[in-house]
């Protein structure tokens, strides 16, 4: 083998930075296991449209403390009468860090009797928490909350 | 596909009570953001759409995303307005779907 060949086939610094550089951008971009900042906003906006969020209104019940992130009681509860003109046609929840900003979505049909939901969610670590409610006459209210988690959900892999 | 589904309705009910009506149903929710033993992706496998019908009209249903915890449990409330039927359906990934039902007496 020549000794120019040889040349060609050295790795320089340069080069080795290079590759680890294009290898460490494939491999991010296919795997969205995580949180993008400004995720919760885009998501909101994509559910309700540019429509106004004023604070009020709704309460969002979750334990200020979760020991384990992967199940974390969770009500939702506006205050409304729930008649035919002025009732609730749909609640919201949104999370900040879980890979994927949507948590649930509820529609209420005109025979709910009350404004309120509960149920179980997954939290990947501690985030704040955004319920919005979407009334019938268009406006939307919103209630954020705090929670500290100390075991997160979501993204611990399986063990070999 | 079979799950388990456990339903909580009132038997009886006064005319215009509002009631409150508890579902469960056994899933494993696998949000598709794990990976395997083999380092893979495991795929998403979700319930994605609950929906609870009184007498064949829509009265709830929601749009559940992985951040449901396994086994989506579901508090709501309805108002017993006609002794029915209430007709709950769960749907999801890999052609998932269950449909359950519940009776009640409106006095």
């Amino acid at each position: 083998m020549s000794r120019t060949h040889i040349r060609k086939l050295r790795i320089t610094r340069r080069d080795a930075l290079l590759l680890g550089g294009i290898a460490a951008a494939g491999a991010a971009s296919p795997a969205p296991s995580h949180a993008v900042p400004g995720q919760m906003e885009a998501a909101i906006r994509k559910v309700i449209g540019d429509a106004k969020v004023q604070k009020g209104k709704v309460t969002l019940d979750l334990p200020p403390l979760v020991e384990n992130g992967n199940s974390v009681p969770m009500t939702v509860t506006v205050a409304s009468p729930m008649s035919a003109q002025d009732r609730v046609k749909a609640i919201h929840v949104f999370n900040e860090k879980n890979p994927q900003a949507n948590v649930i979505s509820v529609e209420f049909g005109p025979r709910a009797g009350k404004a309120e939901v509960a149920t179980r969610i997954r939290l990947a670590d501690t985030q704040k928490i955004t319920a919005i409610a979407v009334m019938a006459d268009g406006t939307c209210w919103s209630d954020t909350q705090d929670v500290v988690v100390t075991l997160a959900a979501c993204l611990e892999d399986l063990q070999p | 596909m079979s799950a388990r589904a456990l339903i909580n309705v009132p038997k009886q009910a006064k005319r215009g009570d509002v009631i409150e009506i508890k579902t469960l149903i056994s899933h494993q929710m696998e949000t598709g953001f794990r990976h395997g033993t083999n380092g893979r992706m495991i795929p998403r496998d979700i319930i994605t759409t609950f929906t609870c019908r009184y007498e064949g009209e829509e009265i709830f249903s929601t749009t559940f995303f992985p951040a449901i915890a396994a086994n989506p449990f579901v508090t709501f409330y309805a108002v017993a307005d006609t002794t029915g039927t209430f007709t709950f359906t769960w749907e999801g990934d890999n052609g998932f779907s269950v449909i359950e039902e519940a009776k009640i007496v409106v006095a």
